[in-house]
C-alpha cells in the first residue's frame, strides 16, 4: 500500500485523486437530482421514494445500512476531493510568487477560475442542506419522513428558494469545468472522442442545474404546493 | 508611431525590482518588437542610462530564446507568434504597452526581462533523450514509424522551449513543456524502451522544480508560440499513471 502514498505525493496523481472522486460526486448528484424530481409526481411518490433509499440493498443489506455505507462512501469522496484542491491550491500559490501587473486570460473560462470559489460554496451549502432537510434542526416546520411537505414548507420563501438556485447554479459552473477536466487529469483524450469532452460536460452540468432548479422554482412560483 | 513603454527594471537576481515608464516616440510599423526594444535601449545609452536586458537569439522566431509577457499575454497579442516575430504593426499610435518578465518561481528574473529557464535544461535531462548503441548507422527505413505517430511526434518536437506556457499558466505550471518534450520521444519506436522510465522522472522533475500543477484553463495552449496542443498533457498524464501504477519504473 505505501506506493499509493508515494505515487499520491505528485500532483498528477493528486488531479487524477481529484477527477476520481468528483465522478463518484457527479454520480450523486445525478441521481440526487432524478430522485427530487418525484416530487412533480406528487406526495406519495416522493415520500415513498425518500423511505425507499432506506431500504436499498435488500434483502441483502438491512434498514437503511447500504445508505449508510453509501453516505460514508461520499463523505470520503468530498474529503479527498477536497484535501488534494487544498494542497494543489497551496502548491500553486507557491509557483508565482510575484504576480503580474498587467494579465490578460487568454482561454480561461468563468468556471475554471472560479472552481475554489464555487467549491467553498458547495461545502457551505452542503451544510446548511443537511441540516436543513436531512437533519432538519433549521428548518422552521420539519416534518420527518415528509419530504413533499419539509420541501414546499422551505421553498415558498424567496429567501431560501433564492440560495438553493444561486448554490445549484454555482454547481453548475463547478461540473461544467470539472466534467471536462477530469478526462484531461484521468488522460482519457483522443482525436475523435475530444468534441464529446466537452459535450458531454455542457449537457450535464445543464442537465443537473435546470433539474435541481425546477423544484423550488416550482414551489415558489406555486405549480407545486397548492 | 509614437509608443509609451512600461516596463519591469531589476539591477539583479535579490534586487528589489519595479516598472519604468519610457517614451517610444519613432518606431516604425515594420519593427518587430525586439527591434522596438532596440531602438529604445539605443537612446538609453545614449543618454548613459543602463540598457533593458532581454533575452534573444535568433529572432526568426524558432530558438525560444525570447520570453517577453507584454499586455498580459505571453509574448504578446498575435497567436503562434514568438515576440521576435511580432511586428509593431499589430499595435497602434498612442499605445502604452506593459513589459514583463516570464513569472514563476520556477524562472527567478537575473535581470530586468530576463529569467533562468534552466530549469527546462534539468527537465530534459532527467529522461528527454534517448539511449542508442554507436556502432554503424542502421539501414534506412529499417525501422518503421506509422505517419501519424511520426506527424503527431513532429508537433510535440516544435516546442523550443520558450516557457511561454508556464509564463502564462496561472499556476506556473511546466505541464504543456514537460509533455511535448516527454511525447515527441515517446510516440516513436526509438523512444520505446525509456517509455515509462522516461515520464516518471521527467514528471518527478518537473515537481521537484518549483512549477505549479495543471488545472486545466487552457492558456498555455492559447499562447504556445508553436501552438502545441494540451492533447499532450492528457498523454503525459495516462503515461504517467500507467507508469507509476502498472509498470516497474520508479
Amino acid at each position: 500500500m505505501k506506493w499509493i502514498f508515494e505515487l499520491y505525493r505528485s500532483p498528477i496523481a493528486k488531479k487524477a485523486v481529484m477527477a476520481l472522486t468528483g465522478v463518484i460526486l457527479f454520480g450523486f448528484v445525478l441521481s440526487h437530482m432524478a430522485g427530487n424530481l418525484k416530487v412533480f409526481q406528487g406526495p406519495e411518490k416522493i415520500n415513498a421514494y425518500a423511505e425507499g433509499l432506506r431500504e436499498l440493498g435488500k434483502p441483502i443489506l438491512g434498514h437503511g445500512e447500504l445508505l449508510w455505507i453509501l453516505r460514508v462512501g461520499l463523505l470520503a469522496a468530498v474529503g479527498l476531493h477536497m484535501l488534494s484542491a487544498w494542497q494543489l491550491t497551496k502548491l500553486n500559490r507557491k509557483a508565482r510568487p510575484i504576480s503580474y501587473a498587467k494579465r490578460t486570460p487568454q482561454a480561461a473560462t468563468y468556471a475554471s477560475r472560479t472552481m475554489r470559489y464555487g467549491g467553498v460554496i458547495i461545502l457551505f451549502f452542503i451544510v446548511y442542506h443537511l441540516l436543513h432537510l436531512t437533519v432538519g434542526n433549521v428548518h422552521v416546520d420539519f416534518k420527518h419522513g415528509d419530504v413533499y411537505h419539509n420541501l414546499v414548507t422551505a421553498f415558498q420563501n424567496p429567501l431560501i428558494a433564492g440560495f438553493y438556485i444561486l448554490a445549484v447554479t454555482s454547481l453548475g459552473f463547478h461540473l461544467y469545468h470539472g466534467l471536462w477536466s477530469l478526462f484531461q487529469s484521468l488522460g482519457w483524450s483522443g482525436p475523435r472522442f475530444n468534441a464529446f469532452r466537452r459535450q458531454f460536460a455542457i449537457a450535464f452540468a445543464a442537465i443537473v442545474t435546470v433539474g435541481f432548479v425546477s423544484v423550488p422554482l416550482a414551489i415558489l412560483s406555486g405549480f407545486i404546493g397548492h | 508611431m509614437k509608443l509609451t513603454l512600461n516596463v519591469w527594471r531589476q539591477a539583479g537576481p535579490d534586487a528589489e525590482g519595479r516598472m519604468q515608464r519610457y517614451e517610444a516616440p519613432d518606431v516604425s510599423p515594420e519593427m518587430s518588437f525586439l527591434e522596438m526594444l532596440d531602438v529604445v535601449n539605443q537612446r538609453l545609452e545614449e543618454n548613459g542610462e543602463e540598457p533593458i536586458v532581454f533575452d534573444h537569439d535568433c529572432r526568426e522566431g524558432i530558438c525560444g530564446a525570447c520570453s517577453l509577457m507584454i499586455d498580459g499575454v505571453a509574448h504578446g497579442p498575435q497567436a503562434a507568434t514568438t515576440a521576435c516575430q511580432l511586428h509593431m504593426r499589430h499595435f497602434k499610435d498612442g499605445d502604452e504597452i506593459t513589459i514583463e518578465p516570464w513569472r514563476a518561481a520556477a524562472f527567478p528574473v537575473l535581470k530586468d526581462l530576463m529569467v533562468d529557464r534552466s530549469a527546462f535544461d534539468r527537465i530534459i535531462q532527467s529522461g528527454g533523450y534517448i539511449s542508442i548503441n554507436t556502432g554503424s548507422a542502421p539501414d534506412a527505413n529499417e525501422v518503421l514509424v506509422p505517419k501519424v505517430d511520426a506527424d503527431q511526434a513532429f508537433e510535440a518536437a516544435a516546442c523550443i522551449g520558450c516557457g511561454a506556457c508556464v509564463a502564462q499558466c496561472p499556476n506556473g505550471a511546466a505541464q504543456l513543456f514537460t509533455s511535448a518534450k516527454v511525447s515527441h520521444l515517446g510516440l516513436v519506436p526509438q523512444g520505446q524502451p525509456e517509455r515509462d522510465q522516461r515520464v516518471v522522472s521527467m514528471v518527478a522533475q518537473m515537481e521537484a522544480e518549483a512549477f505549479g500543477s495543471c488545472t486545466n484553463h487552457r492558456e498555455c495552449e492559447a499562447v504556445c508560440p508553436k501552438e502545441i496542443s494540451i492533447d499532450f498533457i492528457a498523454r503525459m498524464n495516462r503515461d504517467y499513471l500507467k507508469a507509476r501504477i502498472m509498470s516497474r519504473a520508479k
